[in-house]
């Protein structure tokens, strides 16, 4: 198992996650002789887990089941325990696109938070690119590398614990995409631009607040970035249901056979299968700022 | 080609190269062939210019249709105190502002006037230019720029930029997938390297295109196609090296129940004149036979002509025939060769697909999805994501419903995305005026190892008799 490749069977070691239900999962690492306690009863590592298939159903002890399901960046978004505010994969999706990330890009990321984007990012670039993320939380920092090797994705990233407006990402002319997610991003533009390669490469900064967007988009303008574009991507769920929608009884239109009659009020109702928005619904993350880096 | 010594060529355009001409928000894909004329936003010119250059370049359009790389943009006049005015109440919009003619523009751009100095020129004609604003002097500035340039800028194709082009130019090719539905379609099938992905699609290979450029040629993709043949223009584009193509299957639809049920023949049979049906491959090649008899000279009737007329002794025409019937021949053993290939591809798809331990399935298609989801998911492994797009939502509806019905699924999700863009510009931010007001819908989930007993959603109550016994059994084990 890894975060960036897929493998039938779970080992001693791996990171599974856990199933429980609708909206309801939790990572697991693999231990022999390790015991997790679920509401449906206890899972046990080495009976439950070592040898089986990912996505295979699992019989806990109170005779309630849960799926083991293999690691993917996006269930880790869900999971993960959060150190900061995080991406969340509409957002993720849309910038990995926008910066044409693939296989082998290399990327420079800041801050690093609670790693989400990071995750999605190695799947993405590996296996021959490279990640090098900066945060400047020493304790996060350390975390976050921690969780790159248990996730077996070390080989692919360089954490750095500094500050990216006074000293950078660490490299400079290597990288084919720069995403920022700091406070006072365009402090971080001219610095970007120097981690980027020579001939070009795309940019991308988050910022919830607006006024954080018109100071981002001036510094690009005057670093002489091209392309300059914010967006903002929100995901609408449907949730499917069945439901009944009882008919009026206008009543019948011939006269009544006796006055004292009661008109018997008919119980007819329709069946509809449909969607229905959820109460509330996540209705900003933050702004993305896109923008090219001219080749000199 | 000069090379420049530093290791810049492979950011270079060259000839052959697959690009994407880009102004403003329209783009347009196309090849660098020298010498060959290409026509983008109602301009003729020639690509020759562009080889050699750092892609990313912007190039002017001038005489003769030859491109020109721009000088590097000079900041715009911003130290010149403008004349401007503090609001338009005292300004007429009668349409006579403007004091040049179509004629009078039309002379400067044949006078060869740049994008640049026909705006010029614009403004110093503009008898209501210095009462405006500063802001719609910007505004105004702007959009005389956007209908009088004519520059170019030659890029390297990626699926962002593919996506936006067939969003924007022909979204029916592509049944109206918005790019960030593509964007969420690509992720939440978790699309990399290594994996092996099935897609079918009817996108113009646009998605096709996108997976296979998120798999970087690591892995393999199998393209699930539905009639004669896959269609791959979109993918095209795309530009991929050469060695992409090694990891791209196809697979028939047609022949998917029989793949699944064990009775799929893609062995080579003895090659003689009837190869073809043996196979039970397409109609076409039965219908070669007739050509293949002739090529034989085995039909009577030809061979009857071809003896009464020969009985004429005309060596020429004799020498014409005798070259016919060699070129029939030659087609017969192309096409024989073609049909063998054929069988290996197939061949080559079904053992990809037989193991059913697919990584992801990607569907995006006029077709109801319903079918081509139940069918295809039986391909893939437990615990790996799906992922299906829709124009429209009731589809979708019904797919949710038979999924949860039938099992074998978890985390199913119907959704759309919402895209906002926004202009950001100091005391004038605010979002764009037009925005999308759809881009299709998804249904997402993850297979799980499928029950014997159908099961509708995660269990809450125990399994009575028996779990008790296991809980027994437990305890005394310790």
């Amino acid at each position: 198992m890894s975060f960036v490749e897929y493998s039938e069977f779970i080992q001693e070691g791996d990171v599974a996650i856990i199933f429980l239900g609708h909206d309801s999962m939790m990572p697991v690492k693999v231990q022999q002789g390790a015991q997790t306690q679920t509401r449906y009863g206890v899972v046990r590592h080495s009976k439950d887990l070592i040898g089986q298939r990912f996505g295979t159903k699992v019989t806990c002890s109170k005779g309630g089941w849960v799926y083991v399901l293999h690691p993917t960046p996006e269930l880790w978004t869900l999971i993960l325990p959060h150190r900061t505010q995080i991406l969340y994969t509409t957002d993720i999706a849309n910038i990995t696109m926008m910066l044409e990330l693939k296989p082998g890009s290399v990327v420079c990321e800041s801050g690093t938070g609670s790693g989400s984007l990071s995750h999605a990012i190695l799947r993405t670039i590996a296996p021959t690119g490279h990640l090098h993320t900066v945060e400047f939380h020493q304790q996060r920092a350390e975390k976050a590398a921690e969780e790159f090797r248990e996730h077996r994705v070390g080989h692919l990233v360089t954490v750095r614990n500094q500050d990216v407006c006074k000293e950078g990402f660490g490299v400079t002319g290597v990288a084919d995409a720069v995403f920022l997610d700091i406070p006072s991003p365009w402090e971080a533009i001219r610095h970007a631009k120097n981690g980027m390669k020579r001939q070009g490469g795309r940019v991308c900064s988050f910022s919830p607040c607006i006024e954080q967007v018109q100071k981002t988009c001036e510094a690009l303008a005057d670093e002489g970035f091209e392309e300059i574009s914010t967006l903002e991507v929100l995901l609408r769920v449907h949730d499917v249901r069945s439901i009944t929608l009882p008919l009026p009884d206008f009543g019948s239109d011939r006269p009544l056979e006796t006055p004292t009659d009661t008109p018997v009020p008919s119980n007819a109702s329709v069946l509809c299968k449909t969607t229905t928005p959820p109460r509330d619904m996540a209705g900003h993350t933050g702004y993305l700022t896109f923008a090219t880096k001219p080749s000199v | 080609m000069a090379d420049n010594g530093d290791d810049d060529s492979q950011h270079r355009v060259n000839e052959g190269d697959y690009v994407v001409l880009k102004r403003g928000d329209i783009y347009k894909a196309v090849q660098i062939q020298k010498k060959k004329k290409t026509v983008f936003e109602k301009q003729w010119f020639f690509l020759d210019n562009a080889v050699g250059e750092l892609y990313g370049t912007t190039f002017e359009v001038v005489t003769d249709g030859k491109l020109q790389p721009r000088k590097p943009k000079h900041i715009e006049s911003s130290a010149d105190a403008k004349e401007a005015g503090t609001d338009n109440r005292n300004i007429q919009d009668d349409g006579k502002s403007q004091k040049l003619t179509r004629d009078d523009i039309e002379t400067l751009k044949e006078q060869g006037l740049n994008g640049q100095e026909i705006v010029q020129h614009l403004i110093e004609n503009s008898t209501t230019f210095r009462d405006k604003t500063e802001f719609a002097q910007e505004k105004y500035i702007k959009k005389k720029k956007k209908k009088y340039e004519n520059s170019v800028m030659v890029l390297r194709p990626s699926c962002r930029i593919l996506a936006m082009m067939y969003h924007g130019r022909e979204p029916g090719k592509i049944c109206h997938l918005r790019y960030d539905t593509l964007a969420q379609m690509l992720t939440l099938g978790n699309i990399h390297a290594g994996s092996k992905v099935l897609v079918f699609e009817t996108c113009a290979g646009l998605v096709l295109g996108a997976v296979i450029e998120r798999m970087g040629g690591y892995g393999s993709v199998v393209q699930m196609y539905p009639g004669g043949g896959p269609v791959r223009a979109g993918v095209e584009s795309f530009g991929f090296p050469s060695h992409f193509h090694d990891t791209l299957h196809e697979f028939p639809i047609c022949h998917v129940n029989a793949l699944l049920a064990g009775t799929l023949d893609t062995e080579a049979k003895d090659i003689d004149t009837d190869a073809g049906q043996a196979n039970g491959d397409k109609s076409n090649l039965t219908k070669t036979d007739p050509e293949k008899a002739e090529g034989k000279g085995g039909s009577p009737d030809t061979e009857d002509q071809s003896m009464e007329t020969s009985t004429s002794t005309d060596p020429a025409e004799d020498k014409e025939r005798e070259e016919r019937e060699k070129r029939r021949e030659i087609r017969a053993q192309e096409k024989i060769v073609k049909t063998e290939e054929k069988r290996k591809k197939l061949s080559a798809a079904a053992g990809v697909l037989k193991g059913r331990n697919a990584d992801g399935l990607v569907i995006a298609s006029r077709f109801h999805p319903c079918p081509v989801l139940l069918g295809l998911i039986k391909f893939l492994a437990p615990s790996r994501p799906f992922v299906v797009y829709s124009q429209y939502k009731e589809p979708l509806i019904e797919c949710y419903s038979k999924l949860r019905e039938q099992g074998g699924a978890v985390s199913l999700r119907l959704t759309d995305s919402w895209i906002r863009h926004y202009q950001v510009l100091p005391n004038r931010t605010h979002p764009m005026l037009l925005m999308s007001g759809g881009g299709g819908y998804l249904l997402s989930g993850t297979t799980v190892a499928t029950d014997t007993t159908k099961a509708k959603t995660c269990s809450t109550t125990a399994e009575e008799p028996a779990a008790k016994r296991l809980k027994l059994t437990e305890t005394t084990e310790g």
